[in-house]
């Protein structure tokens, strides 16, 4: 079962890919999503033994890769809970995603393309999380990159998209050599690459030491730091995490597959698969916990101030990937995984309706052009609403109930509280990012679905509007006749010009335009993920994070501490309640600022200009690496190029050559004059030359 | 006394007549046929030459030999000649470069 898990969506996407036009837009669909959910309904057939606690961890060997001397590398699909648990978030957010796009791209020419792409990412997905070793695991790594890569440049006749592909690319290549050279030292230390193997011998080599650019360091803590820099690039942690929010260049629901569920999230999966070995490096650990809290923070603080929607919920991404983080850091593997589980749900709901919503305001991302959408799109609202009460948190503290991001992020914040030590430090970040997260997820709601419509200034709902003149005007009167200010606005329609000013002068802000919902390929993957945006914590949170329950559960998939688990079940009071009143007081300064008093955010920057600037320039990051690497790297590669390959190689090499020839040749056509008797003086010298060698000789 | 020395110098001088006949020769195509008659010419004197100091008889068949071939050489550079007149309407040898690259 599980090879047909894994192998069927690689097939699905030879099929698409490779038949591409051919095999028309149809067909491509069908098998992929067919796969898909083929796949996805085999993935709770595992899954669901594993929640009921009777089934065991497999490994399915598949074939042989490498087998040299004594490293061995098997291709194998390994079965655990962790893996179990990867595969129904992988194959259920893939399988609603295929059918969204059903919907979103339905204007797309090049569909087979895009479904190929989406299959061969979930392929590469499942091979990582089903590795037995690391080199395979390293193949799954790579793969989504390449998918990532692929998709992020889908549109690829758009530049922004090209070079956000590029620098997901690139940023990524950074964190990889850490991966590999974290797996190389692995197998130096180790002899193998078999990740049970490394597991059980991890604990041994705790504090032995190992010679690292010329000095000695804690063998665990270098390969462990080496391992997670590779996370980091994938995940998008503090220093490599620049490529993510451009990565939203890719089509929406790219973004909620990629770029929010899954391949984000394999840096996690891998630190919590490998965390008996962190477990032996306290100084890695610490390391892991310090950047899991960074990114939360700065993430959280970026994405108060963005206004495209993808971008803000791209940020969100960024933000509870360091929760995550941290949570493993202290040691709760569980909790890391929890909400990992959970968030792929509902930041995959947020991810598809900003879909949704840039859908129906034809590409316009701009949540300053946003407003009062409520009432057009009601499903997206009220799904997205559901996804925000999840990411926020919303449940009732002691009691115990909640959506799904109530159990896991409080379960992570109790945990780093318990965990003492840098945990507590950790708590604080986290709870003032909460606050954050409240106040940013909130205020997307309340910009894009509350006060009034402002649509009229945007370019793409303009665009829209004198398309519809062109070759809808039927339609767009029939729609017309429901707003009374309408008629007027299409009269003005026909010349471009006054339509603009026209539009600005409306009271609604509408300009004419008007939202449609949504289709219902793209409404029912909103409702099955808003299911498990409230349901999942509450269903699973026993399993996945509970002190004894937890431990059945996982069953020595990771490092599952159930003293600590128990410790975070413990803690005072106020720390239980501090998410919960954090949420709510971000929830009430969005309202204040965004419904009630709209003049509050234009308040604030006119006041806090400097630290608005830096909050909106992503605390000038970019400008920090184009300065310190893409500038230098542009000058060495300038210096090659010109001085070493065209001043020098080109120059003596094939240039000086050839100019050598045509200067001798220069010289050597005088010779050939044509003339008889030159050639005949030449013979003669010859002729003469050759017997006076002769004879002196 | 004339002795060996003195045909050597008279072959020598025609020789050198003939080959400056060639370099020299701007003209047309049949003074270079005539020079290389003198050079061959000026070989057969060395030939009898020798054959008669050495008193070897060969170096005589050799001579008759190289007037044979000179007199073929001689018929067929003429009727070269002949045809290429015919073609190019010239046998001045400024006009013969067709050989330059």
């Amino acid at each position: 079962m599980i090879q047909l898990i894994v192998l069927l969506p690689l097939l699905a996407a030879a099929i698409a890919g490779l038949g591409n036009k051919a095999l028309g837009k149809l067909p491509a669909k069908i098998v992929t999503t067919g796969a898909l959910f083929v796949a996805c309904a085999m993935s709770w057939m595992i899954f669901v033994p594993f929640v009921a606690g009777h089934a065991e961890a497999t490994v399915t060997p598949l074939f042989t890769w490498i087998e040299s001397g004594s490293f061995d590398a098997q291709w194998a699909l390994r079965v655990d809970t962790m893996t179990a648990v990867m595969l129904v978030v992988i194959t259920s957010v893939s399988s609603l995603v295929h059918l969204y796009s059903w919907g979103y791209m339905d204007e797309e020419p090049d569909q087979p393309r895009f479904f190929a792409y989406l299959s061969l990412f979930t392929f590469a997905m499942l091979m990582l999380v089903t590795a037995n070793n690391l080199l395979q695991m390293f193949f799954g790594w790579e793969g989504v990159g390449l998918a990532s890569y692929l998709l992020i440049g889908f549109w690829f006749r758009k530049p922004s998209a090209n070079a956000a592909a590029i620098k997901a690319f690139v940023v990524n290549r950074v964190g990889d050599l850490g991966f590999m050279m974290g797996i190389f030292g692995t197998y130096l230390v180790f002899n193998t690459i078999s990740i049970p193997e490394i597991l059980e011998a991890a604990p041994s080599m705790a504090g032995s030491t190992i010679g690292f650019l010329g000095y000695r360091f804690d063998t665990m803590t270098v390969l462990c730091l080496l391992l997670f820099v590779g996370a980091m690039g994938k995940s998008a942690q503090l220093g490599l995490h620049t490529w993510l929010p451009d990565a939203m260049e890719g089509p929406t629901p790219v973004s909620a597959l990629i770029h929010a569920a899954t391949m984000v999230t394999a840096g996690v999966f891998m630190v919590c698969r490998l965390s008996p070995m962190f477990e032996t490096s306290p100084t890695a650990l610490g390391f892991v916990t310090f950047i899991g809290a960074a990114t939360c923070l700065f993430a959280a603080t970026v994405g108060t101030v963005q206004t495209d929607i993808k971008r803000v919920i791209a940020y969100s991404t960024c933000s509870q990937l360091g929760y995550m983080f941290f949570a493993a850091g202290v040691g709760a593997y569980g909790a890391a995984m929890f909400h990992l589980f959970t968030h792929a749900f509902f930041k995959a709901l947020l991810f598809l309706g900003a879909g949704s919503v840039i859908h129906a305001m034809h590409h316009e991302q701009d949540m300053r052009y946003y407003g009062g959408l409520r009432k057009s799109i009601p499903i997206t609202f009220w799904t997205m609403t559901l996804g925000t009460l999840a990411i926020t948190g919303v449940g009732i503290p002691l009691v115990g109930v909640g959506f799904a991001g109530f159990y896991s992020k409080d379960g992570i914040l109790e945990a780093a509280f318990a965990a003492g030590g840098a945990g507590v430090g950790a708590y604080y970040v986290g709870v003032f990012a909460a606050l954050l997260t409240s106040f940013y997820s909130w205020r997307l709601v309340f910009l894009t679905f509350f006060g009034k419509p402002r649509w009229a200034a945007s370019e793409h709902i303009q665009h829209a509007l004198h398309e519809a003149h062109g070759h809808d005007d039927h339609d767009t009167h029939g729609h017309g006749a429901e707003h009374d200010n309408a008629p007027a606005q299409e009269d003005a329609g026909d010349e471009p010009h006054a339509h603009g000013t026209a539009a600005h002068a409306l009271p609604a802000g509408t300009g004419g335009y008007h939202p449609h919902e949504s289709g219902l390929v793209m409404l029912i993957p909103l409702v099955v993920l808003s299911l498990g945006a409230v349901f999942a914590g509450f269903v699973f949170h026993d399993q996945f994070i509970g002190a004894e329950g937890g431990m059945e559960f996982w069953n020595g998939a990771l490092a599952f501490n159930s003293h600590l688990m128990h410790a975070a079940h413990e803690v005072p009071t106020w720390v239980k309640f501090g998410p919960f009143t954090v949420m709510a007081i971000g929830l009430l300064i969005a309202w204040l600022a965004y419904i009630k008093n709209t003049d509050w955010p234009q308040r604030f920057v006119s006041t806090f200009g400097a630290l608005y600037q830096f909050l909106l320039n992503k605390w000038y990051f970019d400008e920090l690496y184009h300065f310190l690497f893409v500038r230098p790297a542009f000058a060495i590669g300038r210096f090659f190029w010109k001085f070493g390959d065209v001043g020098f190689i080109d120059r003596f090499g094939p240039n000086g050559l050839a100019a050598l020839v045509v200067q001798g040749n220069k010289i050597t056509r005088r010779i050939q004059s044509g003339y008889l008797y030159t050639y005949a003086l030449v013979m003669l010298i010859g002729l003469a030359a050759a017997a006076t060698w002769a004879m002196t000789r | 006394m004339i002795g060996l020395q003195h045909y050597l110098v008279v072959s020598a001088i025609l020789f050198v007549m003939g080959v400056l006949g060639i370099f020299i020769n701007r003209k047309n195509v049949i003074i270079i046929l005539m020079a290389i008659e003198l050079i061959l010419l000026s070989v057969n004197i060395n030939l009898v030459a020798f054959s008669a100091f050495l008193g070897d008889l060969v170096g005589q068949v050799f001579s008759m030999f190289v007037l044979t071939v000179a007199a073929g050489e001689a018929a067929i550079g003429l009727a070269i000649l002949v045809i290429y007149f015919r073609g190019r309407g010239t046998i001045a040898v400024d006009d013969i470069n067709q050989m330059k690259g």
